[in-house]
């Protein structure tokens, strides 16, 4: 085993690094990619190492680019699509729905659609509302899509090549908190699977059901409740698209307990959506009902402590299972 | 009537028989509208069959051709199968997309058809994407995108036409233009209604010709296909041309007079061109009775092929929702 310390920035570089050199179909498309070096400088350098037509600078037209992509998918390359941030894909919104996530089923399985489109998601720069959405959850509602959210650097390498295995379209969402997050990384680790949820800690007592920024903030608070003599399990989603259901309810079943924390706004949310699964098929298996800590049901604001207090943090996830704990 | 290329009598009558299976075939697929065997949306071609019929002449198999809701008619000119279109109008599993589409969405990919799209402006993104993988992949192949004048105005069509410029991308835009969308006269809602000026605009070779002569469009596309084809680099070709129909079979059509429907019907492409084949001795009132004799079978043969086709079994319904399962 070979470990280095590198960070969730270079975990992404390497992956795509590693995709362009090994399969010439590949290429990289979106908002300064290029000359810039990425507007996250996860493409640094890309473009004199490729050249233009594999690194290509798109004008500021999401739906035309993202729709692009699709075709050069249909068409036989394997584009990345990078979109700036989630906030923007809104404008792209057509493409992916009406057009990813369907032509297979609408020509009766003649054109996939092995397209790959990364952006970046979630709060916690002051970059206020219009910049620091969580909008994972809404894809995932969009069946003909697949949506992963790396959290780790082992995903945030591994996953962007079983995305490229695809022969459908995957959305990666990568939390933009994450970037600068170094930790060690195993060189020997390759594609990962992207069905499959993981236990990032085991616990016995409660299940904390989480995904991309918010695993961190999950095993800190896990840590803290530790110490409170409370035994908690997190549950790394990491595809939000199919939801790994079986491992949801595997974890509630042992630990009778599930707190769920999702950077999303409740309503509607995701986490909802857990919720209701785990009322569905575990109903009888949960010792309390199940909670949800969510982002503040507003628009992401500017100042520090605002932005601070609408997002999920640690002491909310542990106040959370307290009480699970002390209203027994 | 335009002379720009040889028209033998061979050509002729393809071109002829071509225009009269569109006409014919949608014909009938309003008849069985009402008789409830197609539902949905139906919108129907005709008046517009010689820009389809124009085009698929100038193109080769090698291209891929992008259409819209309205494709029926680009699907029998590219040669989807008169049967496999009428069963997927019929929502039966022998249609070319197993009547998952339905009339709005014909593809057929052994004739790289990927028509169908019901979002104005939705294909031409995807167009300019196709012709990045040809080029990209060192293809001799082209990407033909029907729209309509309507999809002008939707920002997919601006970012598009951008890109294949920008891109030096093969991509040959077909715009239809009718003067409508729905009921939106064209000078109501486009602040330039010459739509060639705009595409102008974008640097690119544009081009106005009139829709309802498909010698004319067969002319103007053959040269457009071909500056494509050489100098890599997209055209936009705008056929001003007319529907005598309805938009959709739901529309009553309060937006525009019977009588200037009428005038737009002298210039309907399927009495025209026959006018014209007669005059210059490329077809006489036999071959034409000949056509809708054939014409005539092929469709009988298509609609009792859709009537005996089957229903999906609904154990199949999650079907072709993502490959990699059914890998
Ligand atoms: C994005 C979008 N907006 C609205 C509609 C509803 N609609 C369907 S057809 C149509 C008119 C399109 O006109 P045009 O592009 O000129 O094509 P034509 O019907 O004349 O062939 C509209 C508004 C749609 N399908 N897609």
């Amino acid at each position: 085993m070979n470990e280095r310390r590198i960070t969730y920035r270079e975990a992404l570089r390497e992956g795509l690094l590693e995709a362009l050199r090994t399969d010439e179909r590949v290429l990289l498309i979106g908002e300064d990619v290029g000359r810039y070096g990425g507007t996250y400088a996860v493409s640094k350098g890309f473009f004199d190492m490729f050249g233009a037509d594999r690194i290509r600078d798109a004008p500021l037209s999401e739906s035309g680019f993202v729709g692009a992509g699709i075709g050069a998918a249909i068409g036989g390359l394997r584009p990345i699509v990078e979109i700036m941030t989630v906030n923007f894909s809104l404008l792209a919104l057509d493409q992916i729905v009406n057009n990813a996530a369907t032509l297979l089923h609408m020509s009766g399985g003649q054109y996939n659609v092995p397209v790959v489109i990364r952006m970046t998601t979630g709060a916690g720069r002051q970059l206020a509302a219009q910049h620091s959405h969580s909008l994972e959850g809404w894809f995932a509602h969009i069946p003909g899509l697949r949506i992963v959210t790396p959290a780790t650097l082992e995903d945030a390498r591994g996953m962007l090549w079983t995305a490229l295995d695809d022969p459908d379209p995957v959305l990666i969402f990568e939390h933009a908190m994450l970037l600068n997050r170094e930790d060690a990384i195993d060189d020997e680790v390759g594609a990962v699977d992207l069905d499959h949820a993981v236990i990032r800690r085991p616990g016995r007592d409660v299940s904390l059901i989480t995904y991309g920024g918010m695993l961190f903030k999950c095993l800190d608070a896990a840590d803290i409740l530790f110490n409170e003599g409370i035994d908690a399990e997190v549950l790394d989603l990491r595809s939000l698209r199919p939801l790994d259901e079986s491992a949801i309810i595997a974890s509630v079943r042992r630990t009778g307990r599930a707190v769920i924390v999702d950077e999303g706004w409740r309503s509607g949310s995701l986490a909802g959506e857990i919720s209701a699964r785990l009322m569905e098929q575990a109903f009888y298996d949960l010792a309390c009902p199940v909670a949800r800590v969510c982002t503040a049901e507003i628009p992401i604001p500017y100042p520090t402590h605002l932005e601070q207090a609408a997002l999920p943090q640690i002491d909310d996830i542990v106040a959370a299972c307290l009480e699970m704990f002390h209203d027994q | 009537m335009s002379e720009k290329i040889h028209l033998d009598h061979d050509h002729a009558h393809h071109l002829m028989k071509a225009m009269l299976r569109i006409r014919r075939f949608e014909e009938k697929c309003a008849e069985l509208y009402s008789g409830g065997k197609i539902r949905g949306f139906l919108h129907l071609y005709i008046g517009e069959e010689a820009v389809a019929v124009g085009v698929m002449e100038a193109i080769g198999p090698q291209d891929t051709v992008v259409a819209t809701y309205r494709e029926h008619g680009q699907a029998l000119a590219r040669g989807v199968p008169m049967t496999a279109v009428m069963a997927e109008m019929y929502g039966k599993v022998e249609g070319c997309c197993r009547g998952r589409g339905g009339s709005m969405h014909i593809f057929d990919r052994e004739r790289q058809f990927l028509g169908g799209n019901a979002i104005v402006a939705g294909g031409l993104p995807v167009a300019v994407g196709l012709a990045m993988a040809h080029k990209q992949l060192g293809r001799n192949a082209i990407a033909v995108c029907f729209f309509g004048d309507g999809a002008v105005a939707e920002g997919e069509f601006h970012e598009s036409m951008n890109l294949a410029s920008l891109w030096d991308l093969p991509v040959l835009f077909v715009c239809e233009n009718n003067l409508y969308a729905m009921g939106s006269a064209i000078e109501r809602v486009q602040a330039e209604p010459e739509l060639h000026k705009k595409a102008a605009g974008y640097a690119m070779v544009a081009e106005r010709v009139d829709g309802m002569d498909v010698i004319a469009v067969e002319a103007a596309a053959r040269r457009a296909a071909e500056t494509v084809r050489t100098s890599g680099k997209p055209y936009f070709l705008e056929c001003r041309t007319y529907r005598f129909r309805a938009h959709s079979m739901f529309d009553p059509e309060l937006y525009r007079e019977k009588a200037e429907v009428e005038v737009h019907r002298q210039r309907d492409p399927l009495t025209v061109f026959p006018a014209f084949m007669k005059e210059c001795h490329l077809a006489n009132d036999d071959d034409i009775a000949r056509f809708e004799d054939e014409v005539a079978r092929e469709l009988d043969e298509a609609v009792a092929f859709a009537e005996a086709g089957h229903w999906e079994p609904i154990a199949d319904l999650a079907r072709d929702l993502y490959r990699r399962e059914t890998l």
